[in-house]
């Protein structure tokens, strides 16, 4: 009699408490559920699962082209021309790579020429980016001068419009200055690229100022503060600004501006190959390729640097 | 009684700026080469823009002042700027909003991933816009031909009787480019939502869990995009200013120029008259027009984005 009372009242308590969890969200037990909801009671676990579906499916409509690009390049010829177009390969070879490579042994330039350009205009429009935009991101993040204010405003909004706005004027500029027709052309627009200075700026303005203070205290001039004490805390901000300059910079064609074939940068002279017509498809294929996987694998390196810097690159009021 | 005297040291609001100025003397020349090519390569285009506009110049000749007699020409006399623009607010319209609504959901729940998952597809989603032409791809997956990839499958399907010519038909061209440019809105914007929604400090949403924030869309709306204006203001720049600028997909996808004019942007116009018909002055007055448009469009965003979250 006794026992069978204690469980009556132990049952009334279990349903006590189940009505009492009802009020509440579910708390899930299993590590999986857990894990889709980041162990938030608020979340429910169907949403969770409803959304990375999606999330999911959607990378994959983003990767197909990427995929159908990369599979391309890899096509012998009857599998470029097969019907109905295939999206994978199935029988890769390096054969357009092959046919790429033997069309440029015949180009009246050698083809290590154009390297050579491309990588001039990176090097030198990166490295120069890099020196001139922390010069001028350290003054502007940490002091406050007469007119600083009306730079950074100035920086900003050039964020606003694109380079294009300028293109006609740049080009009676530069044929002012005699640059036409040189690597500067393309390197000195790329040197003052506003969104560089923009994160470093930003980036800057997280270092703490006690740092400089001490460092003013031992007698030390603007520019070994910069050198010695910034640039090394913002590892981050110029990583990614190399990548940002080499992203605009890699594909430039120097078009309307390098007339001399001998200067002509890389993508000016693929673009001249893509344009003879489908018997070249396989080659084609194979440059967009080269031209496509370097910056990705340079972003797939520094890609935690550049989401850090990333993480200051707000619009302040 | 005696006006009160100024106090010796005082000194003027401008004396005390030369002063400050000639103290950080050597900040200038800090700032002297960045700001020596800005002036060069974005402030005077600028600025010589507006006043070319006004002028009839082709470079071979010194300019001729004609006063706003380009502006005139352009909406009385062009009817193809006038498609131009019509075609680059439908473009901006559609890609803005919706580039960068997509950006910030798909950052957002990219957040909730394990960090290696998150990494793999964050450089899937951002690697279409970090490569100059990637989008010249689209060229072949919608080749007007039986062969391209989509006309194949249709065909197959029975959908299509005959090949659709998907970049040279005024019907289709228009929703190929925005399909395109919708595929590499995921850019910088991109990138700074994902580090800003790393970045939202942890305590708030388990405070707001005790404060009775019942879901995932009142904790995004009270808590996450409030704590995230900087970078939504930021992102948003990019978005505006990549939307009017929409310019090299619509030639290497639709040719220069397009049938019709039916994705003719007012970069292209602007292309057309500055690097192809060297009418500088006319092509000047199509930048500044372009230039207002993307600082009046930019600023409008900004104030709207600012209510968000109250």
């Amino acid at each position: 009699m006794k026992k069978q009372k204690l469980t009556k009242n132990q049952k009334k308590m279990q349903r006590l408490q189940k009505q009492a969890l009802k009020g509440q969200k579910k708390i899930y037990h299993s590590k999986f559920a857990r894990m889709m909801t980041n162990s938030r009671s608020n979340r429910s676990l169907s949403g969770s699962i409803v959304l990375l579906a999606c999330l999911f499916a959607l990378s994959l409509v983003m990767l197909f082209p990427v995929v159908f690009m990369i599979s391309n390049a890899f096509k012998p010829i009857n599998e470029l021309f097969i019907f109905p177009p295939k999206l994978f390969v199935i029988q890769p070879t390096l054969d357009n790579f092959h046919d790429l490579n033997e069309l440029l042994a015949d180009s009246l330039v050698p083809f290590s020429r154009y390297i050579f350009n491309t990588l001039f205009i990176v090097i030198f429009g990166a490295i120069g980016h890099i020196v001139l935009a922390s010069m001028a991101a350290f003054p502007l993040s940490k002091f406050k001068f007469p007119g600083s204010k009306l730079m950074s405003e100035m920086v900003v909004m050039s964020l606003m419009f694109s380079s294009a706005v300028t293109a006609v004027p740049n080009y009676v500029i530069m044929s002012y200055l005699g640059l036409v027709d040189s690597y500067w052309s393309v390197i000195l627009p790329a040197l003052s690229m506003s969104l560089g200075l923009f994160l470093m700026k930003n980036f800057m303005e997280q270092v703490p100022t006690a740092l400089i203070d001490a460092a003013s205290i031992d007698g030390a001039n603007y520019f070994t503060m910069l050198w010695r004490i910034i640039m090394p805390a913002v590892k981050p901000a110029w990583i990614t600004l190399f990548i940002v300059s080499f992203q605009s910079l890699w594909g430039a064609t120097g078009a309307n501006f390098i007339y001399t074939e001998n200067i002509k940068p890389l993508p000016a002279m693929l673009s001249q190959l893509t344009g003879s017509g489908v018997a070249r498809t396989g080659v084609v294929a194979a440059t967009s390729l080269l031209m496509f996987i370097v910056p990705v694998i340079l972003f797939v390196i520094s890609q935690s640097n550049v989401l850090e810097t990333m993480a200051t690159s707000g619009i302040k009021e | 009684m005696a006006k009160k005297a100024k106090p010796e040291h005082y000194i003027s609001k401008f004396e005390y700026g030369l002063k400050q100025a000639k103290r950080y003397r050597l900040l200038y020349v800090m700032l002297l080469p960045y700001m020596l090519c800005f002036t060069a390569f974005t402030i005077i285009p600028v600025v010589v823009s507006i006043f070319f506009s006004f002028t009839q110049f082709n470079v071979l000749q010194p300019p001729e002042l004609i006063g706003f007699e380009n502006y005139i020409r352009l909406f009385l006399d062009d009817p193809i700027f006038l498609k131009s623009v019509k075609n680059t607010l439908l473009l901006a319209v559609i890609i803005g909003p919706f580039g960068y609504l997509f950006s910030f959901l798909m950052a957002w729940l990219l957040c909730e991933l394990p960090p290696k998952l998150r990494t793999v597809l964050t450089v899937i989603f951002y690697a279409p816009s970090i490569s100059g032409n990637a989008y010249v791809i689209f060229t072949q997956l919608f080749s007007g031909d039986a062969y391209g990839f989509v006309n194949s499958r249709l065909l197959n399907l029975g959908i299509i009787t005959e090949p659709i010519l998907w970049l040279r038909d005024e019907k289709y061209m228009m929703l190929i480019v925005i399909l395109v440019s919708i595929w590499m809105s995921l850019g910088v914007g991109f990138l700074s939502f994902i580090a800003g929604l790393q970045g939202v400090d942890r305590a708030q949403y388990e405070a707001a869990e005790v404060d009775g924030v019942k879901n995932r869309w009142q904790e995004l709306w009270y808590i996450t995009l409030p704590n995230m204006i900087p970078q939504l203001l930021f992102g948003a720049v990019m978005a505006v200013t990549n939307a009017l600028a929409v310019a090299d997909v619509t030639v290497a996808l639709n040719g220069f120029p397009s049938t019709n004019y039916a994705t003719h942007t007012i970069i292209n116009h602007l292309n057309d008259y500055g690097i192809i018909r060297l009418e500088m002055g006319y092509a000047c007055s199509i930048a500044v027009l372009l230039f207002f448009m993307m600082l009046f469009i930019n600023k409008a965003v900004q104030r709207m984005l600012e209510k968000v979250g109250t």
